[in-house]
């Protein structure tokens, strides 16, 4: 039961993002292209669901986080990192640098493998490998940073 | 390549995209970004959440399929970047996303649902070097 609700989970976020237009990297780097304001190009679509995705989340987070444990988990399983640190400004700003050259990002590229493209899977494929390389540098780090915790 | 300002249809789409992470929050317990949720099917697996996390992207994949039996038909897709670009721009994706513990949806739907401000300076980082990489390709180049 578990398994098949969090399919139809990935289907309405999916979903959203076809109806919302953000399957087509156009539309995203239209958002993104600011330069193209004084030309009457610009397209804020991309604003309007970043709107409607946060007040359905913050309302609904609201009501869910009230309750003592999820339905199917022993309990809400919440980020507890707090630190800004050099990871989360690296991070980002690597990530974006990706978002501005294709107007691609995880949830799009796997919503555009359903459409079959050859280039969502060429795209989806270097994501992977990316993740794989960061998962595998970010492990040292972790493994010596440990006995100085203790 | 021109597009249409559609604020109705991107602030449903949007109100989809967060009831999705109620759903996965209330269900699972979890946070739906899926950066994490993808990244997480790789090794090393540290949780025994590897079906649920495979069904969710499972899901992600096949809504197209869904839309276009109801739709009659598939939204505009156009990827104009080449391929060797695709490649590039995957890897940057990738790998900032894991290295920043976030991509869109988790730093920039549920993080900032959370009023988390961790999530809030990823998001404006990201927004930042992904408007100054289309500047540059869109008007430098």
């Amino acid at each position: 039961m578990s398994i098949l609700l969090q399919f139809l989970t990935g289907l309405v976020f999916g979903t959203g993002l076809l109806v919302a237009g953000m399957a087509d990297p156009a539309k995203v780097l239209n958002f993104l292209d600011l330069g193209a304001i004084p030309a009457g190009t610009w397209d804020p679509s991309l604003a309007f669901v970043m709107i409607g995705g946060i007040a359905v989340t913050w309302l609904g987070y609201g009501i869910v986080l009230k309750r003592a444990r999820p339905v199917f988990g022993r309990r809400f399983d919440l980020p507890t990192a707090t630190a800004i640190d050099r990871r989360i400004l690296v991070g980002p700003a690597i990530f974006g640098i990706g978002w501005g050259l294709a107007g691609l990002c995880p949830g799009p590229a796997l919503t555009a493998l359903g459409f079959g493209s050859l280039a969502s899977l060429i795209f989806t494929a270097a994501m992977l490998a990316g993740m794989f390389a960061a998962k595998i540098l970010g492990e040292p780090t972790r493994r010596v940073a440990a006995p100085e915790a203790l | 390549m021109a597009t249409e300002f559609t604020p109705i249809a991107s602030l449903i789409g949007g109100g989809l995209i967060g009831l999705s992470a109620v759903m996965l929050m209330a269900l699972e317990g979890r946070i739906a970004g899926i950066a994490g949720i993808l990244s997480r099917l790789l090794p090393p697996h540290r949780d025994g959440a590897f079906a649920g996390r495979l069904a969710l992207v499972a899901g992600l994949v096949m809504a197209p399929l869904l839309y276009a039996a109801v739709a009659g038909g598939l939204p505009a897709q156009r990827i104009e970047a080449s391929g060797i670009v695709l490649v590039a721009a995957g890897l940057l994706v990738g790998f900032g996303s894991v290295w920043g513990n976030g991509c869109t949806s988790g730093h920039g739907i549920c993080g900032l649902s959370r009023l988390s401000p961790r999530s809030l300076v990823a998001t404006l980082v990201f927004m930042a070097t992904a408007i100054v990489t289309v500047f540059v390709t869109r008007h430098l180049w």
